[in-house]
Order: structure tokens, then sequence, then C-alpha cells
């Protein structure tokens, strides 16, 4: 059996665990039953596409199935880009699987959920195994309508149901785009398999065009700014273990997307796609790290950090771009690594986040940040692996999102060699934009953290936590360690990817598993390396060095004593720095700009009895400048368009008629 | 034996940079001190301090975690890595491609998220200004410091610190204005990221006005010496970085001899002692900013940096 | 003459003539933006003299000259007076946030070095990147006038885009004296009459806001 065939196994044989689902879904063996079957069954497409990405030859099993559109069948096949991002998906389903377990019993509506958990996984896979535009498509739309599904799952709170609403409305949106992309670059033939389209010779002006629909269609699903307002409402609104597959892994699903039709399907698109991917992907991270700096609500807060993230994917995207383009195979390597490393390096991380938010939302009821305190002491696990995956995602050394990050670092120092005067004045000035995104990320981290499991418990439900569950708490802890993993052997990830990178834009970086003392070294020695593993070593043995010393020859007394706090009397727990005090500073200096935020504070004079105000103007320029005005001008156009609901029978029949004399027209004019 | 050679010279690398942190700082508030037309107190004051400190019995609030305890030595390990591999007397240590100007930076930031959250372990709102207004601050020096870098890689090709003070000895580098560019950049951060004046004041425990000891407020005995020392560390580490990369004259090699190694070490020493002499006379003659001028300054920072990526082009390529 | 040190100089001087405009565009205090200004002049002497120095031009001394004694001791000097006098209000109102004008700063200078880099690829390296500098800070003049509301800080803002004038002047050989001597004059002039109408404006409106001016003009439409 091909790897291809097993792969499609699995997907029926999730299929077919959607269909026990929906039959069992009332009983009370149904939520261990199915989260262990998608557990078992990701598990084994993972290892399927880990061995198709590792093996030597690589040689892209293709299948075709008697499905889909009559003439065509519906085509399925496994090169090493498919590979690599099964790889993430599965592994995600398979921690979300594994999560779930844990996390499902406290789902107060199963039936709602467990149909459309192996659904969304099914969804993700088929599109990344499809290999023709009609699978691809309607796996696409599969995939939204079981995310979508899983988001109205709690469907009583109003914030869902208007998240739901906007996200299908996006999605709709998003698909539509892709099959105008779709269809331009199947031409008027109707050549609809991928292969067909990758042997076509594209005029610059349906290049162009197919850029611009894919990063509306795909680029609204991954979330890049300005398309990105319904991914910080649903992916939240979904149950935990669903919002951790739709940021780290659905997301992912989306990129693929771009890259199969970018890197892959329409040859080479002029340099300026480059440019357009570059400033984008640098406005991307960080609007959305600063969202997720002023967001209160935990969950929402991970949902505007995943948007950073896909903005630094985007970046060593459109640097490979460039790359490709100016036809520096190394370096388009480099960056195009970069961001599959970023990649995996979210799913990991991003998906861990949502894990222990969801174990902080199940022990303690709350999403607000101001509401939770001092759950270090209450869970110390989930609280540890929490901090772990908040100091990778704030890309700092030796964890993982550091060494992705700084991949693409080395990528944007690689651009003096460009012939575009453009990229070369303006691709520092993205690499600055990215070195701020990180920056702040690292601040709305401490905040994450220090607010929610730092500090002294503020209200009961904070106060009365308790540690999660061992299937949650498994889960977490082996992202932890794959955090720590990936980010100490970042060689072995690099070389893991050299044939998707070698399929994408013909070259590969140099192999970095032969390097002494397992270091990285992107191009030369004498240019830059990391060694992550030492670093890791350096720190730990410096660190317990210097504690052993101490505690040794000097003093290891320890004495327990009330909060100090300057001398000042009577602390309580109401009085510690809250979220929004801490963003504050941040939203003084960026806010006023990027989000119009207004302070008012009206002191009254001493002795006044009224109350002192505080008043804080914000607004979400993306949403007010653009949605609205978009959501406004259909509505007024439905409006308008509603008056045809009421014509007679001629009237109806002479539209038809009109209709059809026109498109005759235009058949008559056209050739 | 080469190799024991190469590691020796590391060792006394890690040893010396630890050595000579806290001889610094006294030395830049002897300076400050004189100044002032004070006499201050001896240049070895901060060793006792720390001795002192060190075999003192930690007092530590009831309600602080692990992550209190465990983040001096982490905070302190940070620095040290990231000291232990800026060339200060020799080039080339046997560890120093382990971590580039990146990555130096990436492990500073480390130390600052640890720093950060053991300010608000506790849960006191000193801690939490503190590490609300360190994160801000380091929001604009970061990226700052990496266009810095990027100016330097982009002109030196490379971002290994042995590279860079290499090519900065080439004749062929010359005066460049986007190294002037950067070098006052650099400057900038420097100051805001060690919390001297004007942007924190080191010596004051006014509540408003500080940053850093705020943080630091619950701290005490072997764990406040842990900081201290890696605070002192810092201010080395960024001064030693600045005369590496723009002062590279009369660093030695991976395989000079120990006389070499002497006069490496005594040109470093007297780069030290201007250095931190300018420190102490810019921290004199400047007076503390309100914290919301903070980012203004740092911003200017910024845009030096991004400006010192672009007038690169200007400048004469070979 | 032409030696890598002399090119090195000239180019130091130039940038910093940049970078002095940069710290313009951060000012917020009316005397350290005039001393900034005249810090600016300096340099745009050293450079000018620099010029005439390795160009072997005497009569680029005499601009030297012209630029030292007007723009670096007269003109700062009458400005200060002129604000205490006036007792203007020592901060500057913005149009937009420092940070926004620096950033709207470092895009003009990517902008003209991209431009003048890009059309000059035949000249002399010396007069090319003169030329670039040349008109950032020209540019970077316009853009102080532009952000600024306070009418003193416009006229420095003025001020400095013809020291980018000068500086272009400068490092184009062969720009006959008459011309320099005339700019430099016309440059007096211009100040003097700016000058009148400041302390016009004051009387009339008691303040120097231009917005000030507006407002009548909006009153005179209605």
């Amino acid at each position: 059996m091909t790897s291809v065939a097993l792969m499609l196994s699995c997907v029926a044989a999730l299929l077919a665990t959607v269909v026990l689902a929906a039959f069992i879904a009332r009983s009370r063996l149904a939520t261990p039953a199915i989260y262990s079957l998608s557990l078992g069954i990701s598990a084994i497409a993972f290892s399927t596409g880990l061995v198709q990405l590792s093996s030597p030859a690589a040689d892209s099993p293709a299948l075709v199935l008697p499905f889909g559109l009559p003439w065509l069948g519906a085509h399925f096949r496994l090169d090493p880009l498919a590979a690599f991002f099964l790889v993430v998906v599965n592994l995600g389903g398979a921690f979300a699987s594994l999560y779930g377990l844990g996390y499902g019993r406290h789902e107060h509506a199963p039936h709602r959920v467990l149909p459309f958990f192996p659904a969304f996984l099914v969804g993700m896979n088929l599109v990344i195994l499809s290999d023709d535009a009609f699978t691809f498509l309607l796996s696409w739309e599969f995939m939204s309508l079981a995310s979508w599904a899983l988001v109205m799952a709690h469907h009583r709170d109003a914030g869902n149901r208007r998240a739901g609403y906007i996200y299908i409305v996006m999605a709709s949106f998003g698909t539509l785009a892709l099959l105008l992309a779709f269809g331009l670059l199947a031409g008027p033939d109707g050549a609809y398999g991928f292969a067909a389209m990758r042997a076509a010779q594209h005029t610059p002006f349906t290049t162009g065009l197919v850029f611009v629909l894919l990063m509306l269609g795909a680029g609204s699903k991954a979330g890049l700014v300005p398309l990105h307002v319904w991914l910080p409402l649903a992916h939240p609104a979904a149950p935990s273990h669903v919002s951790a597959l739709m940021s780290g892994v659905m997301t992912k699903v989306a990129v693929y997307g771009v890259i199969r039709v970018l890197f892959d399907l329409v040859g080479t698109p002029a340099w300026w796609s480059s440019l357009v991917v570059l400033l984008i992907g640098g406005g991307t991270a960080v609007l959305g790290i600063l969202h997720a700096l002023m967001e209160r609500d935990l969950k929402r807060m991970l949902a505007y950090s995943t948007i950073e993230n896909i903005g630094v994917v985007f970046v060593g995207l459109g640097l490979a771009l460039a790359f490709k383009d100016a036809g520096m195979e190394l370096a388009a390597a480099l960056a195009m690594t970069a961001a599959l490393f970023q990649v995996l390096n979210h799913s990991f991380f991003k998906s861990l986040l949502f894990f222990g938010a969801g174990a902080v939302l199940t022990q303690t009821g709350e999403r607000d940040l101001e509401k939770l305190g001092g759950l270090i002491h209450r869970m110390p696990v989930t609280a540890f692996a929490f901090l772990v995956a908040c100091v990778a995602i704030s890309a700092l050394p030796p964890f993982n999102g550091f060494a992705s990050e700084w991949l693409v670092f080395q990528a944007i120092l690689q651009s003096p060699d460009l012939p575009q005067w453009a990229l070369t004045i303006l691709v520092p000035a993205v690499g600055g934009l990215l070195a701020l995104s990180a920056a702040v990320a690292a601040a709305c981290f401490v905040r994450a953290f220090g607010i929610a499991f730092l500090g002294q418990p503020i209200t009961e439900a904070s106060a009365g936590a308790s540690e999660a569950d061992r299937f949650s708490l498994a889960a977490m802890a082996i992202l932890a360690a794959l955090c720590l993993l990936a980010g100490i052997l970042p060689g072995i990830v690099i070389d893991a990817l050299s044939p998707v990178t070698k399929l994408l834009v013909g070259g590969r970086m140099p192999v970095q598993t032969d390097v002494p003392w397992l270091s990285i070294v992107p191009v030369a020695e004498s240019r830059s390396s990391y060694n992550g593993l030492l670093v890791f070593l350096f720190i730990g043995f410096s660190a317990w060095l210097s504690a052993t010393v101490i505690h040794r020859f000097a003093s290891r007394a320890l004495r327990r004593a009330p909060v100090w706090d300057c001398g000042f009397p009577g602390i309580d727990a109401t009085m510690q720095y809250t979220a929004g005090s801490f963003a504050q500073p941040a939203r003084r200096v960026f806010g006023t700009l990027v989000f119009r935020a207004r302070e008012r504070v009206d002191m009254p004079p001493p002795g006044a009895l009224i109350p002192a105000r505080f008043e804080l103007e914000f607004h979400d320029l993306v949403w007010e400048g653009l949605c609205l005005p978009v959501a406004g001008a259909v509505g007024f156009v439905a409006e308008k368009l509603n008056h045809l609901q009421f014509l007679t029978i001629r009237r109806y029949l002479s539209l038809v008629f009109l209709a059809l004399v026109l498109l005759l027209l235009v058949l008559a004019l056209w050739s | 034996m080469v190799l024991i050679h190469h590691l020796l010279v590391q060792i006394v690398q890690m040893a010396l940079v630890v050595a000579l942190a806290p001889l610094l700082t006294g030395f830049v508030r002897k300076v400050k001190a004189r100044l002032l037309r004070r006499r201050g107190a001896s240049v070895l004051q901060p060793y006792r301090d720390l001795t002192r400190l060190l075999r003192k019995e930690a007092v530590v609030a009831e309600n602080a975690s692990w992550l209190f305890r465990v983040a001096p030595y982490l905070i302190f390990a940070a620095t040290w890595v990231a000291a232990a591999v800026i060339p200060t007397f020799a080039t080339g240590l046997i560890f120093s491609w382990t971590v580039d100007l990146i990555a130096i930076i990436g492990l500073l930031g480390s130390a600052r998220f640890f720093l950060a959250l053991a300010g608000m372990d506790v849960g006191t709102s000193f801690g939490g200004i503190g590490a609300s207004r360190e994160m801000l601050i380091a929001t604009l020096a970061e990226p700052a410091m990496l266009l810095i870098i990027f100016s330097l890689a982009l002109i030196a090709g490379s971002t290994q610190l042995s590279t860079i003070a290499a090519f900065m000895t080439y004749p062929q580098v010359g005066l460049r204005v986007s190294l002037a560019v950067a070098l006052i950049a650099i400057i900038m951060v420097a100051i805001a990221e060690n919390a001297r004046i004007p942007i924190d004041n080191p010596a004051t425990h006014l509540e408003l006005t500080m940053v850093h000891e705020a943080m630091v407020l619950e701290y005490s005995g072997r764990h406040l010496a842990m900081i201290e020392l890696a605070a002192m560390l810092k201010l080395l580490l960024y001064l030693s970085m600045i005369v590496c990369i723009f002062v590279p004259w009369n660093l030695k090699g991976p395989d000079a001899g120990y006389a070499a190694y002497f006069t490496g070490f005594a040109s470093y020493l007297v780069k030290l002692i201007v250095g931190g002499a300018m420190l102490a006379l810019f921290e004199t003659a400047t007076a503390k900013m309100r914290v919301f001028r903070v980012p203004q300054f740092l911003g200017a920072a910024l845009m030096l940096g991004l400006l010192a990526t672009l007038l690169r082009f200007v400048s004469r390529s070979f | 003459m032409q030696g890598p040190v002399y090119f090195d100089i000239a180019h130091m001087l130039a940038g910093g003539l940049v970078l002095v405009s940069m710290m313009m565009l951060y000012q917020d205090r009316l005397y350290a933006l005039l001393n900034v200004f005249a810090l600016h002049s300096l340099l745009l002497t050293l450079s000018v003299a620099w010029q005439a120095f390795i160009q072997g031009a005497p009569h680029l001394y005499v601009t030297a000259a012209i630029a030292l004694i007007f723009k670096v001791v007269v003109i700062p000097v009458a400005l200060h007076h002129m604000i205490r006098k006036l007792g203007i209000h020592r901060e500057i109102e913005t149009v937009v946030g420092i940070g926004a004008t620096m950033l709207a700063g470092i895009g003009l200078v990517a902008l003209s070095i991209v431009v003048m880099l890009r059309v000059t690829p035949e000249a002399d390296p010396l007069t090319r990147e003169d030329l670039a500098f040349a008109l950032s800070v020209l540019l970077l003049g316009l853009l102080i006038m532009v952000t600024r509301r306070n009418a003193v800080s416009q006229v420095v803002g003025f001020m400095s885009l013809e020291n980018g004038l000068v500086l272009a002047a400068a490092g184009a050989k062969g720009m006959p004296l008459v011309v320099e001597i005339s700019v430099a004059f016309s440059i007096l002039i211009a100040f003097i009459v700016i000058g009148v109408f400041l302390f016009r404006i004051r009387e009339r409106f008691d303040t120097v806001d231009v917005r000030a001016l507006d407002d009548v003009r909006g009153r005179r439409r209605k």
C-alpha cells in the first residue's frame, strides 16, 4: 500500500469515526471512544507523513479516485510539501485528541462537538492531500464548515453566535476568492488538475490576479491583516482543544494553500508580489501582537498572537519569493526553511497555550485575565508548561521560537544581494517590524503569565482551582518537551525540511547535522551560527553552579515573611497590578497611533463626593474602517435588490430573457 | 593541547567578566561621586555589598512561588552566558560561535523575561509597575538593537562578534555615517537597557521613577546579590560590546601567546576605564526623564537604527 | 585631492547634517531647536569648508564664512532674542506625534537615497552621496515646516532647508560665487520679512501659532 493510500485510509477511518460519533454522541462512553480513535488515527497519519518526508526516495505517490468531477476524478498526491503539512496537522490533531480525552469530560454538550471534531481533521487532511482544484476546494469548504460547527458548539452564548456568523461570512468570501483563483489558473479549458496547472504557462496578468485572489482567499483564512477580524472572535469561541486546532493547525493549512499556489502552481510570480507579502506579513505581525497586548480575554489574546505568528511566517514566505525570483536558491531555501520551521513551532506552542488556557477555563470558569491570579500555586504543572510555551512564543533562546525567528533574521541579512532597490531598502525595515513584534510578544506573554499565574488570586474561582486532569497534563507536558527539543536541536528539523525547500525553491540549506556540536550554520560559520543545545546546557550549568556554590559556601538560610512592598502595610489581592494597568504604558505609546486610544480621567476635587472616573476609548480601525463600510454597502445593495423579490411573473420572465440575451451578446463579442 | 589552551582562554574570560563587573560599577559610582565633589565609596564597595548580601539569609514573601527563587539564578546564568562570549581581550573564543549577536540579545531578553515575571510573582503593585515599564522599554530597545545589528551585519557580512570585530580593523572600513549613527543608537540603547540616567536612576528608591529597582523590591540576601551581579554584568557586557565593535584595537586572536593576551587585557582595561568615565560624565550632566518621555528617546534610537541600515547604501562599497 | 580619508570626512560631515536634521525633528523645545539649528549650520560650514579644501575652490570658503556668520551666529541669536521678547510658549506644538514625524523623516531619507543613487549612476561617488544627503536635508526641512504649528520652528525648518541647498551647491563643483551670495542674501531678506511678519502675527493674535491665521481666513470665507 502506498503512503497516499495509507493516508486516505486514515481519512476514511476518521470519516467512519464521524459516523460513529453521530450515533453514540449521547452515550457516556462516546467522549473517550471518539477521542481515542482520533488519537490513534492521527498518530498513524502523523507517522506516515513523517516517513514520507524523511524517506530519501520521495517520489510523490499519487492516486486517482473516481469521485468528484466525472471527467477528472479526485486526485490525491503526497509530495514533500504535503507530507510536511500532514505532519503538522496530524501532530496537532493527535495532541488535541489526547487533550480532549480529559478536557472533553467537562464538555456539557458533547454531541455538539464529538461528530465535528474528526470531521474537522478529515477536512484539513484532505485539503493537503488533494491534487486537483475541485477536491481542494471541496475539502477546504468541508474544513470551514466543520470548524464553523465547532465554533457554534456553545451557540447559546450570543457572542459565539456573532463569531460564528462573521466566521461563516469570511470563510465563504475566502472560498469564493480561491474558486476564482483556481478558475483563472485552470484557464478556459478547465484543466483543474494541479499537474496541468503546473505545466501551463500563465500570463503575468493572470499570475498577478491569482496572487491577489489567493491573498484574499487563503490570507483571510490564515488571518492576515486586514482580513483577520473573524479570527480573534471565532478561535476562542470553540472548545479549547478545537481552538488549539484552529489556531495551531488550520491557519497552517491556509499557509499551505498559499505555498502550494504561489511556489508550485503559478510558476514565478512578479517580484512585486514578494514586496506585498513582506509588507502585509510585517504589518500583520505588529498589529496582531499589539492587539494581543491590549486584550484581556486570555483565549482571544492567544488568537491575536496567532495573527502575529502568521505574519512572521508570511515574512519568511515573502523573502523566499523574493530570493527565488532573484535566483538566489540558497537564500530562498533559508527563508523558506525559516517560514516552515515557524509553522511547526507555532503549532507546538500555540496548541500548548490553548491547552493551558483550556485547563484554566475548566478549573476556574474564567477567561478574563483580570479575574485570574496565583494559579502557579494551584496548578503547578499547567503553569510550568504554560511558562515554557510563553518563553518559546516570545522568541527567547534556547526555545524553538527563537530558532525559527533567528533563521528569519538570517534570511533578512541576505537581502543586500537582491536586485530591486525597493526590496533591499524595505527588507531590513520589515526586519525591524519583526523585531518589534517579537519584543511586544515578550511583553504580552509576561503579562499573560504574570497576571494569570503569578501574584495572588483575585476571585474565589481562581483561589479554589485545582490541577488539570492527567490527559491534559500529558498533552501539555509532551508539547513543552517538543518546544524545548525543537529549540535545542534545530539542525534536525532544518535537515528534515530540505526536501520541501528543494521542491519549492530548487535549493536547500547546507546539511546541519554534520556540523560539529550540533550547531546550525545557515550559510557559513564566519557569517553566523547558533547552538541551542550548548546555550541550554550553559545556562543550566551556570545556574546550577552559582546556586550550588552559594548554597555551599555562602548561605542557604531562608525565611518566609509577609510581603515587604516598601513597608506598605495591609496589602491585599485587589491592589495588584492588573492586566489593563500592565498594558497601559504600551497603550499610550503604540495605542494612540494604532488604535486611536484615548484616556480620560475625571478626578473630582478634594472633598467632592462624586466618584473619580476613568474612561478609555479604543478603536479597531480595521473593523471600523473596512469591515463596517463593506458590510454597510452589502446591506445597502441587498436592500435594493430586495425589490426584485416582489415582481410580477412577466417582469421575472423579462429579466430571464434579458440575461439570456446579454450572455449571448457577450459570447458573440468575445470570440 | 590547543583545545586545552582555547578552553583555558574561555574559562579565563568567564571568570574575568564576573570578576570585573562589580569593579566597573564601583568605578562609575566613584567617578560620579568625584564629579559631584563628593568623596564617594571605594571602588571595591560593590564587592563588599555583594559578599554581605550573599552571607545574609534570604527573606522570601509568604506567597512567593518557586519561580521567585529560581529566577535570580536563571537571570544571572543567561546574562553570564551572554557576557562570556563577547570578545573582551581575545576574539575567536572557543564557544563564541554558540551565540551570535542576535542570540546575545535573545539571551538578555530571556533574562529580562524572568526578571519581569519575578517582579510580578509576589503580587505587589510596585513589582507590577516595574515589570510593565521594563517590558515597555524592552519593546522599543530590542528592535532598536536588532536594527543596529542589521546595519552592522549588512556592512560586515556577519552577525558573529569576532568576525565583526576583525572586519572593523580593516583600513577599508574607514569612517562611515551609518556606523556613526549606529554608534549613537547603540549607546542610547545601552543606557536604556542598563537602567541608567536619563531612563532610570540606578541609585534611587523613589517609587515613581524607578523601573529596575521596583521589580527587585521583594528580593533580599543571596537572591538580590545574584540579580545585582547580573545587572553589573549587563553593564559590563554592553560596554564590552560597544568597545569590541567600535574600538576593536588590540584584540588578540585565538592562538596568541600569554604576553599578547596580557597586552590585550591591559588595553581592554583602558577601554573600560575610558568608557566608564564617559558614562559617569554623561550621567552627571543629564537629568532623568519622565517615564513617558522614555518611549520618545528609545523611538529615536529605533529611528537611528533604521537610518543606519539606510545610510549603508551611500557608503563606499568594496 | 582625492583620497579615502578626504572622502570619508566629507561623507561624515554630510551624513552628520542629515543626522542633525533628524535631531531637529526630535526636539520639542524652541531653545533646544535653535541650538540644534546652530549645530546644523556649523556642520554645514565645516562641510562646505572641507569641500573648498578638497576641491581647491577658494570661493567656497566665502560661502562657508557666510554660513558661519549668519546661520551659526546671527540668526540663532536673533531668534533667541525674538523668542524672549515675544515670550513665546517654549513647547513646540506638532501636528502629528514626534514618532510618526521621525518615521516619515526616515522614509524621506530612504526616498532621496534611492532617487539620487538611481538617477546618477555614473557621477562621481562623492557628488552622488552629497546630493543624496542634500536632498534628504532639504526634504527634512520641508517636513519640519509642514509638521510644526509654531511660526518660529517653521522659520528654522526653512533655514535648514536652505542649508540643504547650500550643501548641494557645494557638492556640485563649479557653482559660481555670485549665485551663492545671492542665495545667502535672499535667505537673509526672507528671514527679515518673516521676523517682521512674526511680530505682526504676535501683535494681532497674541500667539505665533499659525492656526490663528487659518481662523482669520475661515472667518473671512464665512
